[in-house]
């Protein structure tokens, strides 16, 4: 569909985005599968605490770099419940990945737990011990988790769906590798 | 067909029946569900038999029936507070800086094994020592300790099902033998371990016994140089054996011993490590390193104040055996990962709940003056 020519985001959004779409993924993995298993535990946390923090830096550039570079618009021809449907799982897509590490460290802070990111370095803590504030993160940590994955196969099938089915030039806005050929 | 897709759009229904678009949301979902299937199998969700630090949890509930707000293991504890004193010897062997020579605070927490906080104290009942150094620079050290120098299993199965053989009938509320003593038969290590800690008697209290971290860490000096060593707390006070008698008239007697104990004057574990040698086990808790390997003492643990559990002291604090400081890193030992894993649930589980007083409590509070 040699018609269908959508502008492309710029090189470094389409690096941030596959990032953190690998990061994010296989946190959500580490995350699941490390409270699930007994000899993977202590590693697996070890990986998720400064991967976490490293999704929190990226998000944070991610966000600055959307607001310099926007996203190019969608084909003017997409309904509009679907371009709203596209705008809104973004906006919670952001919110979650910043509400994730975020919670993640307050929970750490709260339960006392040192959060080893390097050698000797360790994230200081944003909250004094409490306990019960704790538990109720906790919870929280999982339930935002569980809405990340769900928030993650939702775009994930939406982005087939403009691949194989749509074909309207919004995959290869954000999958090609070098510019896209006029 | 083709025609029909392209005059409704790209996003009509003509388009997702043309053929391709039928086989391309096949395919999308292929993708979700391959997917979601990776992940509820990563969950354990697929797995029920899966030994998981859920089951682990839920099987010391099930002993030990609901205590909600209480460690579900070591339920029955008492806080206390003091320093380390190192004598710099550690520093040769590990970069920590718990082992520069120098003074660190430490609390920590005395308690009895098993998962009954209103148990009545028996001098042949386990104990366990647990500390938290605090350097400063934000680092942390923790380790739980227990007053026999092997443990019975190495293994987090073995560990699960010996749990298990210990449950209480309903019908007469005692452990079955029977079930004990097949565990025992089945896991010969086991036997052995009780042979070793059944060859030395147990201490009469808190304050003459000694605790061992019975599982191996490894010590890495300032070069990146590895040491295989397991630590231990050495009593200075004199021993007495503990007596034949079975739980006396006072429910709390031991621990009313160490708070008094500790009213007429600080307490003293000398900290020393046993430096394995290559082709000494580092994965297995139950099997002891042979008798004449070399020791150091790298300084003296010095409790001087013991307080009832309560917001914020060491009621607070999980005791995970895997919050290290760079020097120290775990061993190969399953038990290790198990440990911080359990740990970790209980402490997640008793952490939401309400807290009912431990049954420590005012006879407990003393300050070596």
């Amino acid at each position: 569909m040699s018609t269908m020519r959508a502008p492309q985001f710029t090189p470094l959004s389409r690096l941030l985005h596959w990032a953190m779409a690998a990061a994010v993924l296989a946190q959500l993995f580490i995350g699941v599968g490390m409270v699930a298993s007994l000899p993977g535990y202590h590693r697996l946390v070890r990986i998720h605490e400064p991967l976490g923090v490293l999704i929190l830096v990226l998000v944070a550039i991610r966000l600055v770099n959307r607001l310099l570079n926007p996203a190019p618009p969608l084909p003017e021809d997409m309904p509009a419940p679907l371009k709203f449907a596209a705008h809104a799982s973004h906006v919670v897509l952001y919110v979650l990945m910043f509400a994730l590490p975020l919670v993640g460290w307050t929970m750490l802070s709260a339960a006392g737990y040192p959060i080893v990111l390097y050698g000797p370095l360790r994230l200081p803590p944003i909250l004094p011990r409490d306990v019960e504030l704790y538990a109720l993160l906790r919870a929280t940590h999982t339930v935002l988790a569980f809405a990340l994955f769900a928030t993650f196969i939702a775009p994930l099938s939406a982005a087939l769906m403009h691949a194989l089915i749509f074909r309207d030039g919004v995959f290869p806005s954000m999958a090609s590798v070098g510019t896209l050929r006029e | 067909m083709p025609e029909d897709a392209q005059r409704a759009g790209p996003y009509s229904l003509a388009a997702i029946a043309r053929p391709g678009g039928l086989a391309g949301l096949a395919a999308i979902g292929v993708v979700v569900l391959c997917i979601c299937a990776a992940f509820a199998y990563v969950a354990g969700w697929l797995s029920p038999a899966r030994l998981t630090p859920d089951r682990i949890v839920d099987t010391f509930e099930q002993v030990n029936g609901p205590h909600p707000g209480f460690r579900r293991n070591h339920a029955k504890g008492v806080c206390f507070s003091g320093y380390f004193d190192s004598n710099g010897q550690g520093a040769r062997l590990s970069r920590s800086v718990v082992f520069r020579q120098g003074r660190t605070p430490v609390t920590g927490r005395f308690a009895l094994s098993g998962g009954l906080p209103f148990v009545a104290d028996d001098q042949k009942t386990v104990r366990s020592l647990a500390v938290s150094f605090r350097p400063p620079g934000g680092e942390e050290w923790r380790t739980a300790m227990i007053n026999i120098p092997v443990f019975i299993v190495s293994t987090p199965q073995a560990f699960h099902d010996q749990l298990v053989a210990s449950r209480p009938d309903p019908a007469t509320g005692h452990p079955d033998p029977a079930a004990m003593k097949a565990f025992v038969a089945s896991h010969p290590e086991t036997a052995r371990a009780f042979k070793m800690i059944g060859a030395s008697p147990f201490s009469s209290g808190f304050a003459d016994a000694n605790y061992y971290a019975l599982n191996a860490f490894r010590f890495i000096d300032a070069a990146g140089k590895v040491t295989p060593v397991r630590w231990s707390l050495a009593s200075t006070e004199p021993f007495v054996a503990a007596g034949a008698s079975g739980p006396g008239t006072d429910a709390n007697a031991l621990f009313d011993a160490l708070a008094a104990r500790v009213g007429q004057g600080a307490l003293h574990w000398r900290l020393v490590v046993t430096i394995g040698q290559p082709g000494d086990p580092t994965s297995n808790a139950a099997t002891a390193w042979p008798p004449d390997r070399a020791h150091v003492e790298l300084g003296v643990v010095t409790v001087d104040r013991i307080e009832p559990e309560a917001t914020g002291n060491c009621r607070d604090i999980n005791f995970d055996p895997l919050v290290l400081p760079t020097g120290i890193a775990p061993s190969d030992d399953p038990l290790l990962s198990m440990r911080s894993a359990a740990y970790s649930e209980s402490f997640t589980r008793r952490a939401g709940e309400k807290k009912p007083p431990s049954a420590v409590q005012a006879a407990a509070a003393s300050k070596a003056g």
